[in-house]
């Protein structure tokens, strides 16, 4: 009955005359007591680890000396760039094992799953000491002509490098073929139809449709390989936890250097987090109305 | 529309057989097609027509017989009295002659719409980039999606999207048009748009095979009307023999099923 032009209050004063009006009343906020009460507790706690830390066996002034001790900054360039490195070996090797995984070739199937049962069969560790220890299986690599000798080539760096980056890559390739599985087959179809090759459809039409699933476990994969660089120092390579540990074997400011390097991973891991957003808007061009 | 006689035909299919599994889906189809034709497969779902389609651009893998399309047998080289494989890029090079428009549309949805229409000229077909836009804003307009060009397809409709799709087909410059189904997947009121493209693309003189459920389309377009069922052509003749007065029994019980 009630025109759809007329107003809320008029509809009200004449249709249901014995609803009160509450068109003009205010919205109190609701009051969150419990969380109020969290909060308290919570600093009061936080109050009690600051004073046991301040109060504790820690000279806060050879952390502050030794931050950016020169040892410890090649140990951070170390640290960034081994992890850089590995991760792009990583995701090289990733995805060339997801494609060979999801080819119609039987051999490059069956060689895609053979590498990610190996190296994600066996620790990290033992992988990085295996590499580093190669001289001992092959004394020599290369041709006739071309050959070294291994201990020469296989130094702590490139034992690191090759150990991160081969296991990073059996990883790699999983969050790869999902990516890849995500894709809708008619996006293959479409791009065969107008006469890609496989190759070309994967690398123009479905990586990067895929790369939206594909960042944020790539995004955490990153981060845990920052912190795994850390045990590439059983290899001596002389990353930020191995120029620490060198620095109190000589001064014993064990727990100080250790909060020096804490402080530095958290660091590169808070630099990341912005980073991989602007990397997921990016490939997010086109999807569900956004623009 | 019919060609003259003495022109052979554009695609010829011979004998073509697929299985899919235990599945017979085609069992053993022929047909020709004369450049300039309109033709228009009807059937139940089921009956092989989509299968058909997507065998004359190696989508699917024939099993037996052979599809020629522009003199050129698809997918296999003739050597020694045997069939070899044709390699995959030389599959992709064939796949130039035709265009295909899919039911589900399938367009790229991380570029616009000009992006799209413009991938296959440049990436595939190493066109000058300048070129290839100047030629998708034609077409676009040609598709009545002038101004969309900058458009994502999430914020495009269904029948602005199987538009596009149409454009991106054609931008290849193929001999050939396939149609699986192109209204299917459309809201009602957006089939009318997406039919009127094509029309104005079959009063051009393109050679377009259409999959469809769209009997007036048919009636109106078609110059031959294809009526499969189990994986068999029942029945094949002029839009106005098939539709209006079949000889098969099983043709009449289809069309009275649709008409109804």
């Amino acid at each position: 009955m009630t025109p759809a032009s007329a107003p809320m209050g008029a509809r009200m004063a004449t249709g249901s005359a014995a609803l009160p009006d509450v068109s003009g009343y205010s919205i109190v906020p609701q009051r969150h007591w419990g969380r109020w009460l969290a909060v308290a507790a919570i600093a009061l706690l936080l109050a009690g680890l600051v004073r046991a830390f301040a109060v504790g066996q820690i000279e806060w002034d050879y952390v502050a000396r030794f931050f950016t001790a020169p040892t410890i900054l090649s140990g951070l360039f170390n640290t960034v760039v081994m992890s850089v490195g590995a991760m792009a070996l990583g995701i090289a090797l990733g995805i060339a094992a997801a494609v060979m995984r999801m080819s119609h070739n039987p051999v490059l199937r069956g060689v895609a799953i053979g590498y990610a049962w190996l190296f994600r069969g066996t620790p990290v560790i033992l992988q990085l000491l295996l590499w580093f220890n190669l001289a001992l299986i092959f004394p020599t690599i290369g041709f006739g002509e071309w050959s070294w000798r291994t201990v020469d080539v296989m130094t702590p760096a490139v034992a690191a490098l090759l150990g991160l980056g081969i296991n990073q890559g059996a990883y790699t390739s999983e969050v790869m073929r999902a990516g890849m599985l995500s894709v809708d087959q008619g996006q293959y179809e479409a791009a065969k139809a107008i006469g890609m090759t496989r190759m070309r459809s994967l690398r123009r039409i479905v990586f990067p449709q895929a790369m939206r699933v594909i960042i944020p476990p790539l995004g955490n994969e990153f981060i845990g390989m920052i912190k795994l660089t850390s045990l590439a120092s059983v290899i001596q390579f002389a990353e930020i936890l191995h120029s620490a540990q060198n620095i109190y074997y000589a001064n014993s400011r064990v727990i100080e250097l250790l909060i020096v390097a804490a402080i530095w991973y958290l660091i590169i891991v808070t630099i990341l987090t912005p980073g991989q957003m602007l990397l997921e808007r990016r490939f997010a061009r086109g999807a569900g109305g956004s623009r | 529309m019919s060609a003259p006689p003495a022109s052979p035909p554009l695609v010829s299919i011979v004998d073509v057989h697929k299985h899919f599994g235990g599945f017979h889906a085609l069992k053993g189809v022929s047909l020709d097609v004369m450049p300039g034709e309109v033709m228009c497969i009807i059937g139940a779902s089921g009956s092989g027509k989509t299968t058909l389609l997507r065998c004359i651009n190696q989508l699917v893998e024939i099993d037996r017989g052979a599809i020629w399309v522009d003199g050129e047998l698809t997918g296999f080289r003739v050597d020694g009295g045997r069939l070899h494989h044709l390699a995959e890029a030389e599959i992709a090079r064939q796949r130039l002659a035709t265009g295909m428009v899919f039911q589900r549309f399938n367009l790229f949805p991380h570029m616009t719409a000009l992006e799209n229409i413009i991938e296959g000229p440049v990436q595939v077909q190493r066109r000058r980039r300048a070129e290839a836009v100047e030629e998708a804003r034609a077409l676009l307009a040609r598709v009545g999606l002038a101004d969309k060009e900058a458009s994502y397809p999430a914020n495009l409709s269904g029948g602005q999207q199987q538009r596009v799709a149409i454009a991106r087909a054609l931008a290849m410059k193929p001999k050939l048009m396939l149609f699986d189904e192109p209204t299917s997947a459309l809201d009602p009121e957006l089939v009318g748009e997406v039919l009127a493209a094509m029309k104005e693309l079959a009063a051009s003189g393109m050679t377009m095979i259409v999959v469809t459920h769209e009997l007036g389309f048919a009636r109106e377009v078609a110059d031959r009307v294809v009526y499969m069922d189990g994986g068999l052509i029942v029945e094949a003749g002029t839009a106005a023999d098939v539709l209006n007065s079949p000889r098969e029994a099983r043709t009449r019980a289809f069309l009275s099923a649709v008409l109804s």
